[in-house]
């Protein structure tokens, strides 16, 4: 068998070794954040400080909200404003004063 | 109040250690051992006799145990069970005041409960099942040094759990020879490699060579990847003195976790170590090599679940708890019951998953487990719905063994790692169809769909020796 080289590239943790996702994928994800009493929230950065621990945030985490189509108009507003930067969504799990789930929606 | 007199001689210990009408105290640290008992000695006696050994008693009278209160300090055997399909044994409960124990101390209090009485003439075989731990002696321990909560956001890793390799192999690696195989791991999209537990500072790889050339390792690959990444810098040592040395330059080069083997370096040493990382800012993976000696006899010794509790009171932020689908040994139900163990704040008493006691931790925290063995991309899938994402899944082969190397090892096992977590998260049944998942992932992914044909044939499929005792015959 012919070994392949690997080409390594800059990576965003979570789902990042996975194609971009399909629209209804992102929203499956959103949708199991909320189903566990997550807070969604929105973040986005400059590509060169990803590494950053604190991206920008989007106005405030949606405390509460139980709607997908609004997170995701969150995210196409914040995209859309900063059309060059990361957008990432994540989910604020209080009780184990974490996130559940982070991962970037616009590389 | 009973005036006592002192009487010399050999009484039957129940007369002092059997008491079954007593109720424990929420503070009494509780204990249930599994008693082979000598044909002859009946049971009430044994237990007592098992209670008495592991507390104050010895096999005569003294006249010094006058001079204290003895009906204080005294442990109690309070409860006698059947063991389920097994009668050449059953189970004693004792429960112990929690003054006989120095605080945090697991090396005093295990010293007590599996001391001298573990040869004792009386019983054949003795298996100490479970503790309970009061919690205020659990608020006496530091536990583990970071948590799962701060590693999450030290390592920036949420959502899934995360990625290891056993840098194989595990004995003869020049420091630059194993800093390449480090590099291409975490090149690849592994979070974590590890030293093997035998790798500690041979003549073949000294420790300083290791650590620098694996920091440079682990330096290139954050830079390449924009992940974090880190290599469990094995400080385990010959004497106490060493092993801080190490740990400090591991600090000094900048390194975020390190580790220990807590059997073998000893109690002592481990939570030494533990308060060390506490005060460094340091992340400590836990091995448990010699465990097997101590564990896998279903009539004798500790079971893992106890050396579990010992581990998270003495404190380590990662535990090596078997597979369930790998090479080594290991039941479903009971080790998703010492998972729960290791990381959850409260478990509740389950016979079920072999939990005998509830156990409140309180606010320490709680510590990933680590799935380490024989494991590759085809168990991805149950690894999954077993751990979920607490957990730290190590593939040394399964990532090594591609046969493009190491990078696409590891990015193989990367991308059906998530590729599972997407679809559990879509409400997909990740066990049942993961054949499907994996399968499909590996149409964006070549070196996943080359490990899949390269593993795919692979499976362990010896029955465990030690199963839970939860069948009636």
């Amino acid at each position: 068998m012919a070994v392949e080289v690997y080409k390594s590239s800059t990576k965003y943790e979570t789902f990042s070794y996975l194609p971009p996702m399909t629209a209804e994928q992102i929203r499956q994800q959103i949708s199991y954040c909320i189903s566990q009493g997550w807070n969604p929230a929105v973040e986005h950065s400059e590509k060169e400080n990803s590494m950053s621990n604190f991206w920008y945030m989007w106005k405030l985490p949606l405390f509460g909200e139980q709607s997908v189509d609004v997170v995701l108009e969150e995210l196409d507003a914040c995209h859309r404003e900063f059309p060059d930067h990361l957008v990432r969504f994540l989910a604020y799990d209080n009780y184990a004063q974490s996130q559940g789930l982070a991962f970037v929606v616009y590389r | 109040m009973a005036v006592k007199k002192y009487d010399a001689g050999v009484k039957d210990y129940r007369e002092t250690y059997w008491m079954p009408d007593y109720v424990p105290l929420e503070t009494d640290l509780l204990a249930v051992f599994k008693i082979t008992p000598q044909p002859g000695v009946d049971r009430e006696e044994a237990a007592a006799a098992v209670a008495a050994e592991s507390s104050t008693g010895t096999w005569t009278t003294v006249w010094t145990d006058l001079l204290t209160d003895m009906d204080y300090y005294k442990g109690r055997a309070y409860r006698i069970e059947d063991v389920p399909g097994d009668d050449s044994c059953y189970y004693a409960f004792v429960a112990y005041p929690i003054d006989l124990f120095e605080e945090g101390s697991v090396v005093n209090v295990f010293t007590s409960l599996v001391g001298n009485v573990f040869g004792f003439k009386a019983v054949r075989a003795l298996r100490l099942e479970d503790v309970r731990f009061p919690i205020a002696y659990v608020k006496t321990c530091g536990g583990p040094p970071m948590g799962i909560q701060v590693e999450r956001d030290t390592m920036n890793k949420y959502g899934r759990a995360l990625l290891g390799c056993t840098i194989k192999p595990k004995l003869g690696l020049s420091g630059k020879n194993y800093g390449r195989a480090v590099y291409e791991c975490l090149r690849g999209g592994l979070d974590f490699t590890k030293d093997d537990e035998n790798i500690n500072s041979q003549p073949f790889m000294r420790w300083r060579q290791r650590f620098d050339f694996v920091m440079e390792a682990i330096l290139k690959s954050e830079a390449e990847t924009g992940e974090r990444k880190g290599h469990y810098l094995n400080v385990t040592a010959p004497t106490p003195d060493e092993m801080f040395k190490r740990a400090e330059y591991a600090k000094e080069i900048g390194a975020p976790i390190i580790m220990h083997d807590y059997i073998t370096g000893g109690f002592c040493a481990n939570t030494g170590l533990a308060n060390w990382c506490r005060d460094n800012g340091m992340l400590l993976h836990i091995h448990r090599a010699m465990h097997a000696v101590i564990d896998r006899n279903p009539h004798h010794g500790i079971h893992f679940r106890v050396l579990t509790k010992i581990l998270r009171l003495s404190g380590g932020d990662h535990l090596h708890t078997g597979t369930v689908v790998g090479k080594l040994e290991g039941d479903r139900a009971s080790t998703l019951g010492w998972i729960d163990l290791l990381r959850e704040s409260f478990v509740p008493e389950d016979r079920s998953r072999g939990l005998f006691f509830d156990q409140d931790w309180g606010s320490m925290p709680g510590a990933f487990a680590v799935a380490s063995g024989g494991i590759h991309v085809w168990h991805m899938p149950a690894l999954v719905a077993i751990f979920g994402d607490d957990a730290v899944l190590q593939f040394g082969g399964g990532t090594l063994g591609h046969p493009w190397g190491n990078a696409a090892g590891a990015a193989a096992n990367r991308v059906a790692l998530e590729a599972c977590v997407q679809a559990r998260n879509e409400g997909r049944d990740v066990e049942r169809e993961g054949k499907e998942i994996l399968t499909g992932a590996a149409k964006h992914s070549p070196e996943l769909k080359i490990a899949m044909e390269t593993w795919k044939e692979i499976k362990f499929e010896f029955d465990t020796v030690d199963k839970l005792d939860v069948t009636n015959k």
